[in-house]
């Protein structure tokens, strides 16, 4: 049996792939972060309440709706980017005009409400949520068992991903939104409804969270507190790969979730700083971010 | 003569009742049931934990037998300081006498410490630690219903008697997840087993694929869980992901509570082997109070934790009872006095190191095709008697312990 | 585009560098109050409202007089709470010595934050300065000293000067209460001090300040490590005062606690952040009852402070009687 470092080549390629799944999710959420604070300049601190709450729609669906897992990958993105839409509109959108750290406090207490919300009527250890009855089972990939749930996070994340960055960056819709982030006045002058595009792209910025959110619910608890200290880690994954850089999110993400699992292997008890340490070396020498620019 | 006589005597007769009355501080009893209400552990203890409390208030009669008996919850958010504030608090302003239940072992190290300054009473029935009867053992504390000895006693060498002798250790990495890991240990190495190895994750942690994975490797026939709470529900909902039952390894829950096992469903659960000091089910008066219980607490059966909460209620009473007097450290060397005896635990005993013995018995989680309905989960596996449940009380470097 | 910061120009435009008149009535009633209270209210309590009230004004210091946002800031707190802990009770140090090794502690660790963070502004400060410090939680998470979950347990109070016995409540109080004006004043001190001058110049327009001579990342800086060393000390008098250090004490949501109490008081005013320490801390007391009721209410507070209530309980009050408080 061969080893690197120590490790058998086996167990190596096996915690790659497990790294590459967490990575996913990283860059989901780094990518409606990125979405979001490119056109809003905010920096949505409700990202990981809307995670658990795409994992509680989920939840509810199938409680309440006896809708299934497929169901709930459509509808609970929407559920909860109209939950987003109704905040913009209602609250976030006074802001616009003031310094954008406000933007952060709000979104930091509507994290907070929340929360507190769920948490007081569903207490902190969790619900269960079945796996979906075509993606249960795994393979034995010979390094080791791959569930087909796991290939399916990564094959559906890479998809999203890539077909978000497609339509920001490859097609006129995307085009106006690239446009309205550099000179959202000039945009306007030219008959785009601009302030309906900021709300819908906080709302998809949003639904990327709830879907996120759906994709967690068979595999980590469904909890009130999932996001909570996972919205930390994704922060540090959006200053590394550079706020608003939608490519430096995505291809960020999938890295950084495959550091932390080679950190796993190496030197587990590092593998919850091992990001943070990474951001502050790379603060160091590119303050804005690998893929970022100046905003 | 006589009328005088009469008058001293009646008069003397009413003084020594009041002052009997007086022994008991303020003329009232307060018990403070200091748990989390809110987070991890509040389905395990919780609310279900002042339930079972008052019950035992009512069972006791106090009300017939002219004592007045006063409950007062709070959630310490298994935070030190949170804690710690309300225990000062309950004893310098509420005059609370008895602090009971405090999971988290910081927690109850934390408010053992205050008792001890305020010369209260302390006692733990959910919180683990088993330092509580060895080097932080106090005149006032006395440790209810299970320790981090006990599992580990338990789980260990059952699991490792019946077959179970290679054991790789998942543990959290913190003080509570460090302590189950080395008692299980030397426990499964002095009956024989292996440890082929073990891997300590961050906490709490929501994701164990990659640790599952070198558990796999490993080929144990044991995978023990250090663990507890949703690090415990979490591991084993992923385990079933990657088909670590299928593979032939078995998990071992060395801290696991029955609302554990009802959230993650026993589709997800079957198989687990761990051990608990009382379960609902396990003969007819259990069965009796714990319907009265689950009656007041929305259905839910009780976990062995609340139910020691009842029991230790029920007898600090008796205890004060018999002594006419709340004062802390003496009620507290009072109940080490008096045996045990109520209809969950059966009969048992409080050891000088304050240390409440009982028997504790192996559980493994039914298979679901096995279950009857909700909360008909456990099948008994073995019986550990009182006697060799707990550490000897010689092993705990106890202060309190002569030699 | 009004900030947080803006806020205060109005008022302070035509501020005088020396004490007005009604801060020192605002500053005489605080002190007369503070003296009085712990003979009617529980005196712990008090010492809590106390620490937060110091470790607030430190935060403040940095939001409202240099403009930048710290999301970070509890790791000041905590690390000089562990410091000290660890001073008091394994190496026996007595509580003056323990208190000023942890405030030294989170001085050098501003240091290193401060330069890793200073080059960034707003709202990428607010986010590295939130890494950073998630980054040293997790560090004591691991680290032997801290005992992780448990923290550091039973530290003796000890004799403060070798003269007051801390175990006394009432002397422990007055202690605090000392410790608590000393900060104040020398923050007070600070705001109305050249220097001061020099972090209000570069809040305003940093290019012209920069132009004029000065080294604006220098005096950030400076600001910035004296935000965290001041907010160790209120950490490391907390540990002395409740005999404990724990993790709580570093987490990121005790960073949004002191944010919340800043915001509530109002940002840019000297007395805000006091009022809003205490004004939180009575509040999670009482509420403490209700459990996961108080994250909410926290967070309606910060959502009804962000878009209708800016100015915070002082900054309106400075506003009625248009004078700076």
């Amino acid at each position: 049996m061969s080893t690197v470092f120590g490790v058998p080549t086996q167990a190596l390629f096996g915690q790659l792939l497990i790294g590459l799944i967490n990575g996913s999710f990283y860059a989901m959420l780094s990518l409606g972060l990125s979405v979001i604070f490119g056109l809003l300049n905010i920096i949505n601190f409700a990202h990981g309440a809307q995670y658990m709450m795409g994992a509680f729609a989920a939840y509810f669906l199938l409680q309440w709706a006896g809708l299934g897992y497929w169901w709930a990958l459509l509808v609970a993105p929407v559920v909860v980017g109209l939950l987003g839409v109704v905040l913009e509109r209602t609250m976030i959108r006074r802001l616009y005009h003031l310094d954008h750290l406000y933007g952060l406090l709000l979104t930091f207490g509507f994290a907070l409400v929340i929360q507190g919300m769920f948490r007081h009527e569903f207490g902190s250890s969790g619900l269960p949520y079945a796996m979906p009855a075509l993606l249960s089972g795994g393979h034995n990939l010979g390094f080791m068992f791959l569930p087909n749930y796991r290939a399916w996070v990564i094959v559906f994340s890479l998809g999203l991903c890539f077909g978000t960055w497609y339509v920001i960056e490859r097609t006129k819709l995307g085009s106006y939104l690239r446009a309205a982030t550099e000179n959202p006045a000039l945009v306007q002058a030219f008959g785009v409804n601009v302030p309906r595009m900021v709300t819908l792209t906080y709302g998809f910025g949003v639904a990327l969270a709830g879907v996120a959110g759906v994709l967690a619910a068979p595999i980590y608890q469904v909890n009130p507190l999932m996001g909570a200290d996972l919205i930390i880690v994704v922060f540090a994954v959006v200053v590394i790969g550079g706020l608003g850089s939608i490519m430096g999110s995505i291809v960020t993400g999938f890295a950084l979730g495959v550091v932390e699992g080679l950190t796993k292997v190496f030197y587990p008890e590092a593998s919850n700083t091992v990001i943070f340490v990474i951001m502050a070396v790379v603060l160091v020498f590119r303050p804005t971010g690998l893929f970022g620019r100046e905003h | 003569m006589n009328r005088i006589l009469a008058i001293v005597v009646a008069m003397a007769l009413a003084l020594a009742t009041s002052s009997a009355q007086a022994q008991i501080s303020d003329g009232v009893i307060k018990i403070g049931v200091l748990n989390d209400q809110s987070g991890t552990y509040a389905d395990l203890a919780g609310p279900g934990s002042v339930v079972a409390a008052r019950m035992a208030v009512e069972d006791f009669g106090a009300a017939a037998k002219g004592m007045k008996v006063e409950i007062l919850s709070a959630d310490h958010q298994n935070k030190p300081d949170v804690g710690s504030n309300i225990a000062r608090q309950w004893y310098d302003v509420d005059k609370v006498d008895l602090i009971l239940d405090v999971p988290t072992s910081s927690v109850v190290l934390a408010v053992n410490q205050i008792t001890r300054e305020k010369n209260k009473a302390f006692i733990v029935s959910t919180g683990a630690t088993s330092d509580l009867t060895g080097k932080a053992c106090s005149p006032n504390a006395i440790h209810w219903t299970y320790d981090t000895w006990a599992l580990a006693n338990g789980t260990g060498s059952a699991i490792v008697k019946t077959g179970g002798d290679t054991w790789f250790f998942l543990t959290a990495d913190y003080a509570f997840g460090h302590a189950l890991e080395r008692d299980t240990e030397a426990v499964v190495v002095k009956n024989g087993g292996k440890v082929l190895g073990k891997v300590r994750h961050p906490f709490p942690s929501s994701d164990f694929s990659s640790f599952l994975l070198q558990a796999q490797a490993s080929k144990a026939k044991i995978i023990g869980l250090a663990n507890a709470g949703a690090d415990t529900t979490n591991a084993i909902k992923q385990g079933a992901e990657f088909g670590i039952a299928k593979g032939g390894q078995q998990f071992a829950g060395l801290l696991v509570f029955l609302t554990d096992v009802h959230a993650l469903g026993l589709e997800k659960a079957q198989g687990l082997v761990l051990t608990e000091a009382f379960y609902w089910d396990l003969n007819d008066k259990t069965r009796a109070w714990s319907k009265r219980f689950a009656e007041r607490h929305r259905g839910a059966m009780p976990t062995m934790v609340q139910a020691g909460v009842y029991s230790a209620t029920l007898h600090y009473l008796k205890a004060i009872e018999a002594l006419k007097s709340d004062d802390g450290p003496k009620v507290i060397a009072k109940m080490k006095e008096m045996p045990t005896d109520d209809p969950l635990f059966g009969k048992g005993a409080v050891r000088a190191d304050g240390r409440k013995i009982h028997p504790m018995y192996l559980f493994e989680v039914k298979k679901p095709a096995e279950s009857k309905g909700a909360w008909d989960y456990y099948k008994v596996r073995a019986t550990i008697p009182a006697d060799q449940a707990f550490r000897p009380i010689d092993q705990g470097d106890c202060p309190l312990v002569k030699k | 585009m009004a900030g947080p910061v803006e806020q205060v120009e109005a008022a302070a435009a035509t501020e005088p560098v020396a004490a007005a008149g009604h801060q020192v009535v605002a500053f005489v009633v605080m002190v007369v109050s503070l003296v009085l209270a712990p003979f009617f209210v529980y005196p712990l309590f008090l010492m809590k409202a106390l620490c937060f009230g110091l470790f607030a004004c430190a935060f403040g210091l940095l939001i409202g007089y240099v403009g930048l946002l710290s999301f970070g800031h509890a790791v000041f707190l905590g690390s000089a709470g562990y410091i000290s802990a660890h001073t008091a009770k394994v190496w026996g140090w007595p509580p003056e010595l323990a208190i000023l090794a942890g405030t030294a502690a989170a001085g050098a660790l501003g240091v290193v934050i401060g330069a890793l963070a200073i080059r960034s502004k707003g709202i990428y400060f607010a986010n590295i300065t939130l890494a950073l410090a998630q980054m040293v939680y997790f560090f004591y998470v691991q680290a032997p000293f801290t005992h992780g979950e448990d923290g550091i347990q039973a530290v003796p109070r000890g004799m403060f000067l070798g003269v007051f016995d801390l175990r006394h409540t009432l002397t422990m109080y007055f202690v605090v209460l000392a410790i608590f004006l000393a900060g104040f004043l020398l923050i007070y001190r600070v705001i109305h001090s050249p220097f001061g001058q020099v972090l209000k110049a570069i809040r305003e327009n940093e290019p012209r300040a920069v132009s004029l001579g000065y080294a604006a990342e220098r005096y950030k800086l400076l600001a910035f490590v004296l935000s965290g060393t001041l907010a160790g000390l209120a950490g490391g008098t907390k540990a002395i005062v409740f005999q404990l250090a724990s993790l709580t004490d570093v987490h990121w949501t005790m960073s949004g606690e002191v944010v919340l109490m800043t915001l509530l008081g109002g940002l840019g005013t000297v007395f805000g952040p006091v009022v809003g320490a205490f004004i939180m801390i009575t509040l999670e007391h009482y509420l403490a009852q209700l459990g996961a009721w108080v994250t909410i209410i926290q967070g309606l507070i910060f959502v009804v402070c962000v878009l209708t209530f800016r100015r915070g309980v002082v900054g309106e009050l400075a506003q009625l009687i248009r004078k700076p408080l």
